[in-house]
């Protein structure tokens, strides 16, 4: 059985980000595996464990997204190939399906795609989606568990509703929530092969497709207008009078 | 832009997500600015009622299809289904829920239909003829300006970001079937269940939430069972915490959020975590209790309307947010501050 995880490298969640110039920044904060993609090596790393298979993890990005894919590496994925080229920059979302698809034909005889459920920088969320139907294979979003049972898998899937249990046949396309479990961490071993690994890079030529056109712009981002509160600490001789007096002011704001 | 526009009508066996007429809201603003007609589609069992449903908040036509192939939802006869009707009705633009559903369906029709997806947008102008849609990035730390350069635009509005029209009952009419476009023996998944959740309100949908962090486990006063050892005993006071949590959304109709320090500790199913790797929510009342307010929880509930915060510690980074604020014991504050609900709700 072959494993493809598609991995995003991000700022990290507790960075400070801001817009400057329509640019975002986020200091010297550190660029790490996108957290929702650490859902997605667990959920590959749950599967390789049952089927004994290979598990290869990619990302599109620039060289510094190898420590990502390094990452990946060191929680037990068993190899790394970087999708770079310059002709990607600017790509939108679309545009890096189609790219993750060509490079998950080129792999060959992928059983399943794993993707996290969204990246933490652009809050997207459509990329498993996307890939899925440049592939042609069915998508299961969100999954929370996952089972291989004879040549088909057995998914459930968190919904608005609850929970949906899905059987695929394969190939197919998986995101994962983070009802999976928790990530696990790199173990010493893991690392040592990590910084050890040498990371092919594919351009767009190796898989054989020129870059694809995006369709959609970013020509703005702005920092959110900032929140003008006026802090008003409640305080009282005992609990009860605290209590009363925030149940009026919060009766006065109209909100129930 | 030109073209007609197709509102997405999200519904489970037979019920509406409320969110998806507050997509109509955001059609008819386009539909004024750009011209053309809206066409509303649900789909799945029951749905000719929901599709029906679309007339009083003004559509053109609204249209559904209740084949057995789509009664459970699959992405793929679904996507198949909604591209058609698109090319059909000369939609310039989809719009969509921002649900499970929507999002998902929405990112794979613009790979039929070559168009630009731009998901949980939460403002929308027309300048130049162009769609400017706004969406919050970073988990709302920025926003973002996304323009879809072709046609079809693909937008999913986010929950609470557009208000839902007015209806009006007087506008009635008929739903049109249309037929499924792929047949059973070519779709390639199966639905075999459901396991519900545990109910109550959900907390995209909610206009109140009441939250716990990690102080809902800090009463030293509470003695648990002698047979639990300290990470049980921890457990079982952070239950008892959201007891009181609970109660009080009850009572305010409101739904019961958390910390990712409380959801990590396991004292709540994931399901109910705030923040940038759990639900971001915009209600109009959050009280947060016991929750110290790290970047990654304020960038799932920043937008909120009236933000109260409960908290031993003065110097938490909550109270930077807040409205209204308390320094003290959670569990001295909770108990009677539901009381005071209930008298002035009449519950």
């Amino acid at each position: 059985m072959n494993i493809v995880v598609c991995v995003k490298q991000v700022p990290d969640s507790a960075a400070k980000v801001v817009a400057e110039g329509g640019r975002v920044t986020w200091g010297d904060a550190p660029l790490v595996l996108n957290p929702w993609d650490e859902f997605a090596v667990e959920a590959a790393l749950i599967l390789q464990e049952a089927t004994d298979a290979n598990v290869t993890v990619i990302s599109v990005g620039g060289e510094s997204t190898k420590e990502a894919l390094k990452t990946a590496l060191a929680m037990g994925c068993g190899q790394a190939i970087l999708i770079s080229d310059p002709a990607l920059e600017g790509a939108d979302s679309r545009a890096i399906a189609q790219v993750l698809s060509a490079a998950i034909q080129k792999i060959g005889d992928v059983d399943v795609a794993f993707f996290g459920k969204q990246a933490i920088d652009g809050d997207m969320g459509v990329t498993a989606a996307q890939t899925g139907r440049f592939l042609g294979w069915p998508v299961l979003s969100l999954a929370s568990t996952i089972k291989l049972e004879g040549d088909k898998l057995v998914i459930e899937r968190s919904i608005e509703e609850g929970r949906q249990i899905v059987e695929s046949k394969l190939p197919a396309v998986i995101s994962v929530s983070k009802d999976i479990g928790e990530p696990r961490y790199p173990s010493f071993m893991g690392i040592r092969k990590a910084s050890r690994a040498n990371i092919p890079v594919w351009s767009l030529a190796d898989l054989g497709i020129h870059a694809p056109t995006p369709l959609v712009r970013w020509p703005d981002v702005v920092n959110p207008p900032a929140r003008e509160v006026k802090t008003e600490i409640i305080t009282g001789d005992s609990p009860q009078q605290i209590a009363e007096q925030l149940a009026d002011k919060i009766m006065e704001e109209k909100v129930l | 832009m030109s073209g007609n526009f197709l509102v997405y009508i999200d519904q489970f066996k037979g019920q509406a997500l409320p969110t998806s007429w507050e997509v109509l809201s955001a059609a008819h603003y386009l539909a004024e600015k750009l011209g053309g007609s809206i066409y509303a589609l649900a789909l799945g069992e029951a749905s000719q009622a929901v599709a029906e449903m679309a007339y009083q908040y003004g559509v053109e036509q609204a249209l559904y299809c209740d084949d057995p192939s789509l009664a459970d939802y699959r992405p793929e006869p679904y996507t198949a289904l909604v591209s058609k009707i698109a090319q059909e009705k000369g939609v310039g633009v989809l719009l969509f829920p921002t649900t499970s559903r929507g999002r998902e369906v929405a990112a794979m029709c613009a790979v039929d239909l070559q168009g630009g997806v731009m998901p949980d947008v939460t403002e929308l102008e027309v300048v130049d003829g162009k769609i400017i849609a706004t969406r919050p990035v970073y988990a709302g730390k920025l926003l973002a300006k996304a323009v879809c350069d072709v046609e079809p635009a693909i937008i999913t509005t986010r929950v609470r970001a557009f208000k839902k029209p007015q209806g009006d009952a007087s506008r009635a009419g008929v739903a049109q079937r249309v037929d499924a476009v792929m047949a059973e023996g070519d779709i390639r998944t199966k639905v075999t269940g459901y396991a519900q959740a545990g109910g109550g309100v959900s907390l995209t949908d909610a206009n109140v939430i009441v939250s716990g962090g990690r102080g809902v486990s800090n009463n030293p006063n509470l003695t648990p069972p002698a047979d639990m050892d300290e990470k049980q005993a921890e457990i079982w006071r952070a239950q008892q915490g959201f007891k009181l949590v609970g109660e009080l959304a009850a009572v305010l109709g409101g739904a019961v959020g958390a910390s990712r320090a409380a959801v990590d500790a396991g004292y709540i199913p994931y399901a109910h975590q705030v923040g940038q790797t759990g639900k971001v929510v915009s209600p109009d009342l959050y009280i947060a209790c016991g929750i110290s307010g790290a970047i990654q929880h304020q960038a799932g509930m920043r937008s909120s309307k009236i933000i109260v915060a409960i908290n031993k510690d003065p110097d938490a980074p909550i109270f930077k947010l807040a409205r209204y604020g308390v320094v003290g014991d959670l569990y001295a504050i909770l108990p009677p501050l539901t009381e005071a609900f209930r008298k002035r709700l009449g519950k």
